[in-house]
């Protein structure tokens, strides 16, 4: 299972973790996950690794009842796109806010969570999700 | 000097009462609590464990110490619910909070009182000059038998103490600490077991009381202080009634030691317990003022500290006070706590 | 210049084939396909399949030789082709590529998924690998949470409404009343999907396509040989795909599908028509949302004005429009790798009068939309009746 990719989860620490994403300094563009050629600039960019805020704004969200493979014990569970300060989007869960807090245009704050912990004696998937921040 | 230059908690959402676990239990709930002083515990969901609780901890500190990741020369984590039997914690956080690779990290185990062994570790390795900086965390997800006595209180936290030498960084000043540690089984979770086993009575008398009035005597003795010389005293509150028993054992008014007991509403958070309760009298304490801290970690054993604040402590306290965030919360019945704790078969 | 013609066409009917297994899926739609040419199977020069998850929901890769041994045409070159639910539309694609470069005069198209062999949960995650892995199947998205996060932004911005959305569902269900091989040949009402279960808000479960079974298979052939083979061809007079980021995070908008706009625009321009010339379409109904965001970006109707147009009935049968008229995706059925060979052949159908029940009035120029992902992949060909031998 790629959930359980231990040579890929490993290399996604920084991202998943601590949100490290990269900037081009030629055209001043935030990107997240991190890319190895700017889609603007191509040859002419001039990407370094840059973390990302902890803070920004949903954009748009669902209530996910039926989950795939792995999640199925999660539901119901929220997912929402988030407009980060850098104005990168990024997609995550938000936990540990209540329902009717969760809409189109509330502020969010990155936390550290278990993503997916599927296998008893399998190693721990861990990275961010979000809540809201009155 | 060496002492506390940032501390940070970390305490989950979720609470279920006493009354709701009495309740499926059919015993009398209102008549628990006000005997074990507990409301109500806090219950980490199932997407966090001791260690998620440790990288938020941390980052509050962090954010009070007003130091990034990378100064920290060494990493403790004190837990009796790592996630991995083997693999360590302290380096998850480590890399989490961006401390490694240039890290000394270890995991620490002595059941209630891990996190004060981290902290005595961190001040050994600042005072030495081997580090700049240690971090030492406390954090537990404690697991209770469903039925035993355990259930009632067994809550999750987290709380993280970042310990510097520098006289302008320091806010709380650790003037000494003393340990008293002997073999006792009155608690103990073995290898593979899911849920500890306790002596019932017996954890009382000669294993909380016990070690920390050796404890504390000790280091009163050694700095030749009286506990009437403290503002403020924090014991290892494994229930709202343990501590206000010692601290009348020693004298010391009830006020002293309010402050810092939080057991009461958020449950028994093991490591996180002493330390917690701490960080909630840093969040208040004045320059100058003292503070009486001793842990106790079943099987057994005590850490007494003598804490002077600093001046520095007014421009260094957490943004948002423990008793503050702990009122951020989100009832759970029993159903919810049973499957966010992965209590229901087949989880 | 050359030019591709479709001369035959076989279509397995979609549904839960718990009986048939891949292969024999594979070879009832090529054998249908062959004979409805009326071609010997030797003629046939290469293939091309759509296919997009065999992988993960039977265990088997290596699918271009399995449908040329299925069909019984070793040793022939034959291709998979994968782009998630527009495999089957790229397969399409490079088949008339291969005409066109003079390569091949014939070749058959395949597209096929069997589905049922796993679990839902199963079938879901298969499915999320049309997303993407590391940023968004991680995290726990579903493919109908990834439509939904983009209704409740056609929602917010437009005044879309879930009633709107679900007269998409309606009018599809109705439609696949009079296709014999659509998986849901049963009428529903907006009170049924209304109250059918969340899926993911604002998605509820007959907003959704189904997992679906199916095969279908196409012959093309070079035109001026088509119109000596076969009395009435239909003329692919377009065929244009366009890409766009694998993740949602990527988009510049979450109300339209750049690669959509881009395909579409694209191939009016090669064909030399306009949105209006249009008499219908096969578009990707995957949710009930993404017919509403298909209408828009091709063009059929403003932004922000899909929802509407459905609810006034617009895009019925007998509509201005008619979307759909199989019954899409929604209710024809959606075995993923199949669907994009599927448009073609009711579009086939349609333009040479032989669609029944379902036929649409004077039906002179068709269209299909195909899309992989979220909206990563967008293929869209148009079609035109001609006459062939008489």
């Amino acid at each position: 299972m790629v959930h359980n990719s231990l040579p890929l989860q490993w290399r996604k620490y920084p991202e998943r973790y601590y949100l490290r994403g990269n900037y081009c300094e030629n055209c001043k563009t935030s990107f997240f996950p991190q890319r190895q050629i700017c889609p603007n600039c191509r040859r002419k960019g001039k990407l370094v690794e840059k973390e990302t805020p902890y803070t920004g704004k949903i954009v748009s969200w669902t209530e996910v009842s039926v989950a795939p493979f792995g999640f199925e014990n999660e539901t119901p569970y929220f997912l929402a796109i988030i407009e980060l300060e850098n104005k990168v989007k990024i997609l995550s869960q938000i936990v540990d806010s209540k329902k009717e807090k969760i809409k189109t245009g509330a502020k969010v704050k990155k936390l550290f969570r278990k993503i997916s912990d599927i296998d008893p004696e399998g190693a721990i998937a861990y990275g961010y999700k979000f809540k809201v921040v009155d | 000097m060496a002492g506390i230059v940032g501390y940070g908690v970390q305490v989950p959402l979720r609470r279920i009462t006493v009354e709701e676990i009495a309740r499926v239990w059919k015993k009398d709930g209102k008549k628990i609590s006000a005997g074990i002083g507990v409301k109500e515990k806090a219950v980490a969901a199932f997407d966090e464990d001791a260690c998620t609780l440790s990288v938020e901890a941390a980052r509050k500190a962090l954010e009070t110490a007003k130091i990034p990741g990378q100064k920290l020369g060494a990493i403790f984590v004190g837990s009796e619910s790592h996630p991995y039997a083997v693999k360590p914690t302290a380096a998850i956080v480590g890399d989490a909070i961006q401390a490694s690779p240039e890290l000394m990290a270890a995991d620490l185990q002595f059941a209630c009182k891990a996190g004060t062994a981290g902290v005595q570790i961190c001040l050994g390795l600042v005072k030495s000059g081997m580090i700049e900086y240690g971090l030492a965390i406390g954090t537990d997800t404690a697991q209770g038998r469903p039925n035993d006595a355990l259930e009632f209180t067994a809550g999750s936290g987290a709380g993280a103490l970042i310990i510097g030498g520098k006289e302008n960084e320091v806010i709380a000043e650790i003037q000494d600490t003393y340990s008293f540690t002997t073999d006792t089984p009155d608690f103990w979770r073995r290898q593979h077991a899911e849920f500890p086993q306790h002596a019932g009575r017996f954890t009382g008398e000669p294993a909380y009381f016990k070690h920390i009035t050796g404890a504390v005597k000790g280091l009163l003795a050694k700095i030749k202080m009286s506990p009437n010389d403290f503002d403020y005293a924090v014991f290892h509150q494994p229930n709202g009634k343990f501590p206000k028993q010692i601290a009348k054992s020693f004298g010391i008014e009830e006020k002293k030691i309010i402050q810092g007991l939080i057991t009461p509403m958020i449950g028994n958070t093991y490591s996180g317990s002493s330390m917690i309760g701490l960080c909630s009298v840093l969040d208040i304490a004045k320059p100058g003022e003292k503070i009486l801290v001793a842990s106790y970690g079943s099987g057994a054993g005590s850490d007494a500290f003598s804490i002077t604040v600093t001046k520095n402590i007014e421009n260094k306290r957490a943004k948002v006070p423990v008793l503050e965030m702990i009122k951020e919360k989100e009832y759970a019945d029993y159903a919810e706590y049973a499957k966010h704790r992965k209590k229901i078969k087949g989880l | 210049m050359r030019s591709v013609s479709i001369i035959g066409c076989g279509l397995t009917k979609f549904g839960e084939h718990w009986e048939m297994s891949f292969r024999e899926l594979i070879a009832e739609a090529g054998v249908k396909a062959i004979e409805s040419a009326n071609i010997e199977g030797k003629t046939i020069q290469a293939i091309y399949g759509g296919c997009m998850a065999s992988g993960r929901l039977i265990g088997q890769e290596h699918i271009g030789a399995l449908i040329a041994d299925q069909f019984g045409l070793n040793p022939i070159p034959a291709t998979r082709v994968e782009a998630a639910c527009a495999s089957g539309g790229v397969a399409l694609r490079s088949g008339i590529l291969a005409v066109l470069s003079g390569a091949y005069d014939i070749v058959a198209v395949g597209g096929v998924e069997k589905m049922t062999e796993v679990s839902t949960e199963h079938a879901s995650f298969a499915l999320g690998g049309a997303g993407d892995q590391e940023t968004e199947l991680f995290h726990g998205a579903t493919f109908p949470s990834l439509y939904a996060l983009m209704a409740r932004r056609h929602m917010e911005e437009f005044g879309t409404t879930e009633e709107q959305m679900a007269a998409c569902a309606v009018k599809n269900h109705k439609n696949a009343c009079n296709n014999p091989n659509a998986q849901f040949q049963r009428a529903i009402t907006i009170e049924d999907v209304m109250n059918s279960g969340y899926v993911a808000s604002p998605l509820k479960l007959l907003d959704c396509s189904p997992i679906t079974d199916g095969a279908a298979t196409l012959i093309l052939c070079e035109t001026e040989k088509a119109k000596k083979l076969c009395e009435n061809p239909v003329e692919i007079i377009a065929s244009t795909q366009a890409s766009d980021s694998l993740a949602l995070t990527g988009r510049k908008s979450l109300t339209e599908m750049a690669a959509t706009k881009i395909a579409a625009k694209e191939a009016f321009e090669k064909a030399k028509l306009q949105a209006k010339d249009i008499d219908f379409a096969e578009v990707h109904d995957c949710f009930t949302i993404a017919e509403i965001l298909a209408t828009e970006d091709i063009g059929f109707f403003k932004k922000g004005e899909g929802g509407k147009a459905v609810e006034k009935g617009k895009t019925s049968l007998d509509g201005e429009i008619p979307i759909n008229p199989s019954g899409g995706l929604k209710a024809k059925g959606h075995p993923v790798g199949a669907t994009g060979v599927a448009q073609a052949i009711e579009t086939f159908l349609q333009l040479r009068g032989e669609a029944e029940k379902r036929q649409v009035k004077d039906a002179k120029i068709g269209l299909t939309h195909n899309v992989g992902g979220s909206g990563a992949t967008a293929v869209v060909h148009i079609y035109k009746a001609i006459g062939g031998k008489r």
